[in-house]
């Protein structure tokens, strides 16, 4: 039986659902335009005033909010209320330094409980489950996230985090938890764990995985079912909107449902901006419609996807996303990292030895994402002694890792080998197949 | 006193030696000795040749990375012990080897030496009146 943690909007009318979103629309408009000299400045410089924001349909009016717009913003030039009503702060990996900061209040931490319980009941979680939430807690909304939702819906949460496997394998068999919350590879790192330490599967009640933070391959779904004997659901959000659950799959996984009154999704062309019709393919922007203390509006996720409206033969009337398709950036997500071939570039270029070329690679092997980067030395420091080549290859290595957050395999090449373009030069090859 | 040794960094690639072997043939260079100091994704190719100048131009203009650097070409005669004797010496100098390579040709053996430090090696070898070749002494041989 479908169980619903909010049926009422869930299941609502799109008719009902437009008219709450114009409603909570034209709050939020108010809110950003006299509450943050940010929002209000690029409102002027668009000429859009609060009152010509009177539907939903009045969206494509407001300018966009960027990565970049956060970054140089960096901590809370975002913050739409005072810092005595912020209660949370958390921040994303960041790829030039600086993280991507998100602050919540009371209201917006209720709403972000909220939306992870529709997400958990969507996959078929309840109160009688065992939930081990294996999603680093800190920073990192995955934890908290989860911990949240979970709460509010009344299951037991064992807040194990991640690591210290073992003991997360002990627990999770002796405890009887039912529901695992994890990113995938986690996931499947555990399955491994497990068969290593002898383990039979047939001691665990695992039942439901709840993957998400990272990209996955539908192979990777039924190796980690196969392996932990669950069946697994893609959680879906990121850090700028709350964090994860701002959609998730439910039972007849055709998309992941997205929590609507909460996130206005438009799906819009990324070169000339404009919104695109149900069903098309284009990038994927969300505006915040409840969340006070940080709101986004009109954010482009970058992400390219396309927006199913038909009632889901769950009952759901929810808006359905399909599966990520690619990026309308070059960014890549490599071991859950965000990574940008300009940020890689602009540690080649700290490094007079190196050539201003270089190639990334990426791969997964094992279900571990690699992270080769090709450069080329300049003939004038080359030597006649390898350790010298060695010792650059160390500190590049070591540069990447503090800016970027991951070790690289840093690859020195022959001179010339590196493509050099004219136009717009290729700086990554991506080998993983997500679809 | 010193000779020119070529080096020429490579990436473990299939080929790579022999498309610099067919550059030498083709302009007549001949190579005398080489090594190759590796590790698992590279290496570099150290090479002793008639005409380094003229070879390390052309594997440039091919674009491979070609540098060329003084070495000591220590002679020694082709018997056991020898080698020791000179090794001793340097040794006892603080100084250290970074690699070494040889050849032997009739009754006498050609070890090529890079240490450390160049000058206080080539100081201490001919204070102990061991013999080193000169470039023009090499490519009589």
């Amino acid at each position: 039986m479908t169980m619903y943690w909010n049926k009422k909007v869930e299941c609502m009318s799109r008719e009902e659902m437009r008219r709450l979103q114009s409603e909570r629309l034209v709050k939020m408009v108010e809110h950003v335009y006299n509450d943050s000299t940010y929002y209000r400045k690029r409102m002027d410089e668009c000429g859009v005033k609060p009152q010509d924001i009177r539907s939903i349909d009045d969206i494509s009016k407001l300018p966009f909010t960027t990565k970049q717009d956060l970054r140089d913003n960096y901590p809370f030039g975002l913050f739409c209320v005072p810092m005595e009503d912020i209660v949370r702060l958390h921040a994303s990996s960041g790829t030039t330094g600086k993280p991507i900061v998100a602050g919540y209040t009371k209201d917006d931490l209720a709403m972000w409980s909220e939306v992870v319980a529709r997400s958990l009941m969507a996959a078929g979680v309840s109160k009688d489950d065992i939930m081990q939430v294996s999603y680093g807690y800190g920073l990192f909304t995955g934890g908290l996230g989860a911990h949240d939702g979970g709460t509010l819906i009344g299951a037991s949460i064992v807040p194990t985090s991640s690591g210290n496997t073992e003991k997360q394998i002990t627990l999770m068999r002796d405890f009887g938890s039912t529901v695992l919350a994890c990113t995938p590879s986690y996931a499947l790192y555990i399955a491994d764990s497990i068969k290593k330490s002898g383990f039979d599967i047939k001691d665990f009640k695992l039942r439901v995985g709840i993957f998400g933070a990272e990209p996955w391959t539908d192979a990777m779904r039924r190796d980690i079912e196969e392996k932990l004997n669950i069946k697994a659901f893609d959680i879906y959000g990121l850090t700028e909107m709350c964090g994860p659950g701002v959609g998730c799959e439910c039972e007849c996984q055709n998309g992941t449902h997205l929590w609507e009154d909460h996130f206005y999704p438009e799906i819009i062309d990324p070169v000339t901006l404009q919104p695109l019709p149900p069903g098309e393919k284009g990038e994927l922007v969300f505006t915040n419609l409840t969340k006070w203390g940080m709101p986004m509006i009109r954010y482009r996720t970058r992400d390219l996807t396309t927006l199913h409206y038909e009632t889901c033969e769950c009952g759901r009337t929810a808006v359905r996303m399909s599966k990520i398709l690619g990026r309308s950036d070059d960014m890549l997500i490599i071991r859950g990292v965000n990574v940008f071939p300009s940020t890689i570039e602009s540690i080649i270029l700290e490094f007079p030895e190196c050539e201003p070329y270089y190639m990334i690679e990426v791969d997964r092997v094992n279900n571990t994402d690699t992270f080769d980067i090709q450069v080329e030395v300049k003939p004038e420091y080359y030597t006649d002694r390898i350790t010298e080549l060695a010792a650059l290859k160390k500190r590049i290595t070591a540069r990447v890792q503090s800016v970027v957050g991951i070790s690289p395999n840093i690859k020195i090449v022959e001179p010339n080998t590196i493509e050099r373009s004219m136009g717009k030069a290729k700086h990554a090859i991506d080998h993983r197949k997500f679809e | 006193m010193l000779i020119k040794q070529l080096s020429v960094f490579l990436e473990n690639r299939l080929g790579r030696f022999s498309q610099i072997a067919k550059i030498f043939s083709e302009a007549g260079i001949n190579m005398k000795a080489f090594t190759v100091s590796e590790n698992a994704e590279f290496g570099v190719l150290h090479l002793i040749v008639s005409d380094p100048e003229k070879a390390c131009a052309l594997l440039r203009e091919k674009s491979f990375a070609a540098t060329l650097n003084d070495v000591i070409c220590l002679q020694c005669p082709d018997v056991p012990g020898a080698l020791e004797v000179a090794l001793a010496a340097i040794t006892e100098a603080g100084i250290s080897i970074e690699y070494m390579y040889a050849f032997a040709q009739g009754s006498t053996a050609s070890v090529i030496i890079r240490p450390n430090d160049l000058d206080k090696c080539i100081e201490v070898l001919s204070e102990n009146k061991f013999k080193t070749l000169t470039q023009e002494g090499l490519n009589s041989i």
